[in-house]
């Protein structure tokens, strides 16, 4: 059993798991943080950022300032934004079976997989996953290509040219491998191939193994899945979450017993409680406004939204903001919006039972009913007539490399009044705001994860005691700026294995046993035989047919009745006789009782030996030796037919016949 | 014992002793036998026992009964107890399982012991006991095997035998007692582990504190022995024991602290950077037992940290504590144990790292740590060290993963430390370091209002109430306040959705107002509305608020204010104080109405003059206002409708509010009649017309108005009410009803008999 490790990414995962014949994909993320390298794409016509000096290297020499350019001490490229792929070399990605998806955010690069690899299996999903997977796409492929930028820079990318970059490009990994976004097009390709499945649902991939995905508390419709055969259990945890949000509560008992427990997506800032976040989040916001001043959150379409309106919808009245507008804008926002309310068998409890009373399940509808929360697709049009300060504005990309969020920041930059509150986690808000300084809008950093912590961790593993357990090497470490708090990783026994990008792992277990069903009528035949109190033998004769991965004993093809007077012999009947079959022996040879027994039968001058494996009994005066091993007897004698069959009669008092 | 209970009473006993009749609860039995307490301290038992021929076969069939019901054991020992304790012809039931009956039993022994020795034994006994009595030898052989024995049940019911025996028998004897067991105790030291090491303790701090411990007789040294010997948890109770001691030696203090140090050496050892300042005294050092103690398990350590804390903190606060005080490294250690608790420490040792990851987010030692830091407020520190504090607690404040209770605690000790800074000596304004510290405070403060989580609402508006109480004439202080916008959110929380915030909000806009720090809120949300003032918009909670807690909060702040003589309430006192009790005296909640007769007493001893040294209440002053003055105050009082408000709260259906009422009337009385005047009013149709509507009030129709009052009606109404009479009839206690034996009897059947009704219902 082997797992190839396709992405750094710990929570961006995708690992490729090959077990018993089957080769399965576990995620397939993508890792946007390539992008910060980047220049943004702003939505309008903006001169600081045209006229932005290019860079030349320290000799003078000019020949990248095309390509390259500089703000405040940190270069970009000014080129369509590229993302880091997950490794194609490692594994013939074309013999990839099946590839699972855990949640929505772990499968943005699907459409690189699918389209481009010759990738001919199927894709396992929840359908939430699919739906704002699917709005995630959209929302990235419109961003990019509604600003259609001319200049693809390549220049940079020549291992030695980079050699000459400032960080972090100088220290950027794969370059050559970075792609630009894909096409709507190959979106709508790639969802195409997803088969939709429930929770607990057991899908059989090709007899060999079944996998089922379970409720995993993270996201809409998150998964994690369980991959399993008669004797195997491996357990897939990608994102994952035991908070109380709006999903269905994460499913660990069905995790017991796992001989492999795969362990992705944990937070990424562990010493953040998502509670603490979401009141520091509040509390920027009220006073910001209060001020008279403007708040920008950059954020993903689905996820955390949800959680922050809810929040909001029972704070705003108790910090006098009723009166504020909230602005969500986004291509998808209106269907990001109504998707949450429909799927209502996979939010948690409370939220279900609303939909029964009948009531929306989140509170944005309400807010969006009083015209507090109004939503866009971008900042053009009907935006712009209804626009009002101060207000709050949701809108993406995190990265603030490009969407409409590129556009609030030329606009809101410039003033302290302002503030950006970061809560999405997934990329370094300093890093995000490096083409936008200098800034006089004040920045906070809420980051809002609400997967799994490393306290929680090491109580999961406690209860479901996988036997090993594998994960990012980034988790088998405290983290680099927090070098002493060995609370911050994975605590556990025997010590997890870790993996990193374009590693193969041959995962620490053998597989032992096969199951083998028995046609009922050559059951029927046997006779078992009980050999010691409990145990029973019997021995069987049969045909192993094997197809699909199933493996059944058939019985033996019977020898052709004769038929009547005539016996005719035709070649095509020509059947083997099934011999009568010897008994098989059992026991062990107590050697001093055999000498005994020989001695009384009239031999002498015999000799014991020990070997490492047994004894050999020697007959000195028959010139003949009896091996006695474990798990074998030889009698060598001369050929002297009369005495082998003497001596092997008194082998066969010792042993057990049936 | 009335006749009433007396015919109750067999049916009882034959409920108590019926083992398939349900027993009632604890809490009856305690009250039963607080009853009998009362009775037979009232008569003779002997009587009471002939007379309630019940009571003897209760006890007889109960201690006769094969298996009997533990609480109706312990009862009936108890009960015996009282009634004969000089029959020592109970067996020892010490062993019994239940806990009841252990204690009872306990207790019985020491009480039998006692009497035993009173006799006898006066004077100078034998510590072998051969003197004794045989009652009392026959005890004190079976606590010596109970010590002997190798079940830790019968080493702590022997121990807590002894316990009580030498926390309540101060006579000679029982030096002798010690004397004979100590070896027997000093064995269990030897023992691995300890057996009963709670009870042990107990024991000997009871023994220490008892006449034994100042005759000496080897104590201290067990005691000494005792500390090295108990695990750092374990000793921890015994070292506070110690060193709250009045007269022991210094070495055993010193050892004790020690103790209790321990646990804060470790820390300070595992946080250090560099070898630091001269830390604890000698002998806490941090050793390898404590030090395994932290390593063993997080519960341990957590266990070990909070309680090394609370000792302290208590320790700190008696005034035998030990000096020289190690005020410097215990401000260390809290400050490390902080870090520790909030991630913030970079250790470079193995048990650093360790206390890290145990400690990181700990709620419990978080709030034990910044109690003990509030504390040591009282002490100063080295500036440096100082500064630290401030930064942890700041650190604290700041953190969006302080839990609203650490939050709050944080809030707690900033005050102490705060209020205990030095004032600057050149201008007694606030010292630079503290103003410099308001500046940082003041926006997590104004941030803290914000918080959507309404705890931490809360614990800021507590704080701001406080801080403003003691500096809202410090001009560094009104300068910083004035230039945050703490003042204007405080306001804005008047109408925070969470009625314990509003009522906060209510206490510290008061306070802001009454140093004139208040700024009316301009929210965004009606940056254009003029606000009215504060005192409108806090008659407006009082009058429509829906819940309890705002109302109240605006009482006070009223009554404060009147106090204070606020500039709002001088501009018109009357219309002030009038407007105040028309909305208290419609209120619902009977807090409200009492906090408004305090208001209207506050009022009345302002235009009255203050009744000085003598009690508010007190009859008859010779001085009374002068009678032209009087009248003008009993108009003035009749303007505000103050005796409307006040007859009516009279037939209040709370009784502290009608207890109160009568004090204030009593008080008016008092003052009033001395003065000549009108006395003669008595039949005028006004005085008619009152006490027609009083009786009415009486008889509950309370919607009645009283209508227009004169004063002389008012006086002739008061004059001819029984107000002592009725406040001799308010101080009983309303329940005292319910609270009777013949109820208690009663309502114990009765409990009986429902049972029984559906046992019926079920065939």
């Amino acid at each position: 059993m082997k797992l190839y490790c396709l992405s750094g990414h710990p929570t961006l995962p995708c690992n490729v798991l090959k077990f018993k014949s089957t080769t399965i994909m576990l995620d397939c993320g993508l890792d946007m943080t390539s992008t910060l390298n980047f220049l943004p794409l702003p939505l309008v016509q903006n001169p600081r950022l045209s006229n932005l000096p290019g860079w030349s290297l320290k000799d003078g020499n000019a020949f990248l300032d095309k390509e390259l350019k500089e703000c405040s001490g940190h270069v970009f490229v000014d080129s369509v934004p590229e993302f880091c792929l997950p490794e194609t070399e490692l594994i013939d990605l074309s013999t990839v079976d099946v590839i699972l998806i855990s949640n929505y955010h772990c499968m943005m690069a699907l459409p690189y997989i699918t389209e481009h690899t010759g990738f001919t299996g199927t894709v396992y999903a929840t359908e939430p996953t699919v739906q704002i997977g699917r709005l995630l796409m959209e929302e990235l492929v419109n961003f990019i290509e509604r600003v259609p930028k001319a200049q693809s820079a390549s220049l940079w990318k020549n291992k030695d040219t980079q050699r000459l970059l400032p960080s972090p490009l100088k220290d950027a990994v794969e370059v050559s491998t970075w792609r630009r976004c894909y096409t709507m097009q190959e979106v709508n390709s790639a969802l195409s191939k997803i088969q939709l499945v429930g929770y607990s649902q057991k899908i059989e991939l090709f007899g060999a193994v079944q996998v089922t995905p379970l409720s995993s508390g993270y996201a809409l419709g998150s998964s994690n899945w369980i991959i399993q055969s008669h004797y195997e259990k491996v357990s897939y945890v990608s994102g994952s979450s035991l908070l109380t949000t709006h999903p269905q509560p994460m499913d660990q008992a069905s995790l017991k017993n796992s001989d492999v427990l795969i362990l992705t997506g944990l937070t990424q800032i562990p010493t953040a409680n998502p509670d603490g976040m979401v009141g520091e989040f509040c509390s920027n916001l009220a006073l910001t406004v209060r001020n008279g001043g403007n708040v920008l959150v950059p954020c993903y379409p689905s996820g955390v939204i949800y959680d922050l309106l809810e929040c909001l919808y029972q704070y705003i009245d108790s910090a006098g903001l009723s009166s504020i507008p909230f602005y969500f804008i986004s291509p998808v926002a209106n269907s990001s919006l109504e998707f949450s309310q429909i799927f209502a068998e996979w939010l948690c409890h409370n939220k279900q039972t609303k939909v029964y009373l009948p009531e929306p399940p989140f509170p944005h509808a309400e807010l969006i009913q009083t015209n507090k929360l109004k939503h866009y697709p971008s900042i053009h049009g009907d935006f712009s007539n209804d626009f009002r300060q101060p207000c709050v504005v949701f809108t993406g990309h995190p990265s603030l490399r490009f969407g409409d969020v590129v556009h609030f920041m030329e606009l809101w930059g410039k003033s302290s009044l302002n503030t950006v509150i970061f809560t999405e986690p997934d990329f370094s808000y300093l890093e995000a705001l490096a083409p936008y300084q200098p800034l006089a809008m004040k920045c906070i950093y809420c980051p809002i994860d609400t997967r799994l912590n490393f306290i929680q961790v090491s109580k999961l593993l406690k209860e479901v005691q996988p036997l090993h357990v594998v994960c990012p090497e980034q988790y088998t470490q405290p983290p680099p700026a927090q070098s002493h708090r060995v609370d911050l990783m994975i605590d556990c026994q025997p010590p997890a294995m870790s993996y990193r990008r374009a590693e193969v792992l041959a995962l620490p277990f053998r597989r032992r046993y096969e199951k083998i069903e028995i046609m009922p009528e050559l059951a029927d035949s046997l006779v078992p035989m009980e050999i010691k109190p409990g145990i029973s033998l019997a021995t069987v004769s049969a045909v192993l047919h094997t197809k699909d991965n199933k493996h059944v004993l058939q019985p033996p093809p019977r020898p052709a009745q004769p038929t009547g007077g005539k016996k005719r012999k035709r070649p095509s009947d020509d059947i083997p006789d099934c011999k009568v079959l010897k008994p098989l022996l059992s026991g062990s040879i107590p050697v001093e009782q055999f000498v005994q027994t020989l001695e009384k039968h009239g031999f002498s001058d015999i000799k014991v030996e020990d070997t490492a494996k047994g004894h050999i009994v020697l007959l000195q005066e028959a010139e003949t030796l009896i091996q006695i091993e474990e798990d074998s007897t030889h009698i060598i004698c001369d050929n002297d037919e009369v005495l082998r069959v003497r001596l092997r009669d008194l082998v066969l008092k010792f042993l057990q016949k049936f | 014992m009335d006749p009433e209970c007396s015919r109750l009473l067999p049916a009882l006993c034959a409920v108590l002793v019926d083992p398939r009749q349900p027993v009632a609860d604890d809490t009856c039995l305690e009250k039963l036998l607080d009853w009998f307490k009362t009775v037979t301290e009232a008569g003779p038992s002997l009587l009471l026992l002939q007379e309630n021929p019940c009571l003897v076969e209760l006890l007889f069939r109960v201690l006769k009964a094969h298996d009997p019901r533990p609480r109706v054991l312990s009862f009936s020992l108890r009960l015996a107890g009282l009634f004969a304790a000089q029959e020592d012809c109970f067996q020892y039931l010490q062993g019994d399982s239940s806990l009841f009956v252990a204690s009872a039993a306990g207790q019985l022994l020491v009480h039998i012991l006692a009497l035993a020795m009173r006799g006898p034994a006066e004077g100078h006994p034998s510590p072998q006991g051969c003197d004794w009595p045989a009652c009392a030898q026959k005890i004190v052989c079976h606590v010596e095997d109970s010590l002997r024995s190798t079940a830790t049940l019968q080493v702590t019911q022997a121990l807590n035998v002894l316990t009580t025996t030498f926390g309540h028998c101060h006579s000679p004897w029982t030096q002798g007692l010690w004397v004979r067991l100590s070896p027997l105790v000093a064995c269990l030291l030897e023992k691995d582990p300890i057996p009963a090491s709670h009870s042990l303790v107990d024991l000997l701090l009871s023994v220490a504190r008892s006449p034994v411990g100042s005759s000496d007789c080897g104590l201290w040294e067990t005691l000494a022995q005792t500390l090295s010997h108990l695990s750092p948890t374990q000793a921890g109770p015994l070292a506070l024991g110690i060193l709250k001691l009045q007269d022991c030696p210094q070495a055993l203090k010193t050892q004790a602290f020690g103790v209790l140090l321990q646990p804060l050496a470790c820390v300070l050892k595992a946080a250090a950077q560099a070898p630091g300042p001269p830390g604890f005294p000698e002998g806490a050092t941090g050793d390898s037992i404590t030090v395994d103690t932290f390593l063993s398990s997080k519960s341990a350590c957590v266990g070990l940290l909070c309680q090394a804390l609370a000792h302290l903190e208590l320790l700190q606060l008696l005034p035998q504590r030990p000096s020289p005080w190690p005020q410097a490294p215990l401000l260390r250690a809290a400050v490390a144990i902080l870090r520790f608790c909030h991630g913030s420490a970079a250790p470079t040792s193995d048990v650093g790292g360790h206390l890290c990851a145990v400690l990181a987010g700990c709620v419990r030692v978080q709030r034990a740590a910044l109690d003990f830091l509030g504390t040591l407020s009282q002490g100063t520190g080295p500036q440096e060290l100082v500064t630290q504090v401030f930064a942890v607690l700041l650190e604290y404040l700041t953190s969006p993963d302080s839990s609203p209770m650490v939050l709050k605690k944080a809030f707690q000790a900033t005050l102490r430390w705060l209020l205990g800074s030095p004032k600057a000596p050149s201008c007694c304004d606030l010292d630079p370091h503290t103003q410099l510290f308001l500046g940082e405070l003041l926006p997590v403060l104004r941030k803290r209002l914000c918080s959507p989580c309404w705890e931490a609402r809360d614990s800021g508006l507590e704080f701001l109430t406080q801080v403003t109480r003691h500096w809202g004439g410090q001009a560094a202080f009104r300068h910083a306040l004035l230039a945050s916008e703490v003042p204007e959110l405080t306001g804005q929380l008047l109408r925070d959705p969470e009625s314990y915030v509003r009522a906060s909000a209510v206490t510290a806009t008061g306070q802001l107002s009454s140093w004139g720090l208040y700024a009316t809120p301009t929210g965004p949300e009606h940056p254009e509305v003029q606000q009215e003032s504060l005192f409108t918009e806090l008659l407006h909670i009082l009058s429509t608020d829906s819940e309890g807690f705002p109302r109240r909060a605006v009482m006070h702040v009223f009554t404060q204010w009147l106090k204070d003589g606020h500039a709002d309430v001088a501009e018109d006192l009357e219309q002030f104080v009038a407007r105040v009790l028309q909305a208290a005296s419609q209120d619902l909640d009977w807090e409200v109405r009492a906090q408004g007769l305090e208001l209207a007493l506050v009022f009345l001893e302002q235009l009255l003059g203050q009744p000085g040294s003598r009690c508010p209440y007190a009859v008859a002053l010779p001085e009374a206002a002068p009678p032209a003055t009087l009248a003008q105050v009993l108009q003035a009082l009749c303007r505000v409708q103050l005796f409307e408000f006040a007859l009516r709260a009279l037939f209040d259906c709370d009784r502290p509010v009608a207890q109160k009422s009568c004090d204030l009337l009593l008080f008016l009385k008092a003052k009033a009649t001395p003065c000549g005047g009108p006395q003669e009013a008595g039949a005028s149709p006004d005085v008619v017309s009152v006490e027609a509507a009083l009786q009415r009030w009486q008889a509950g129709e309370q919607g009645q108005p009283l209508g227009e009052l004169e004063p002389e009606a008012v006086m002739a109404v008061l004059r001819s009410m029984d107000l002592e009479g009725l406040r001799g009839m308010l101080a009983k206690s309303s329940d005292h009803m319910e609270k009777s034996p013949q109820s208690l009897l009663q309502d114990m059947l009765a409990t009986v008999g429902v049972l029984g009704e559906n046992e019926a219902d079920c065939y």
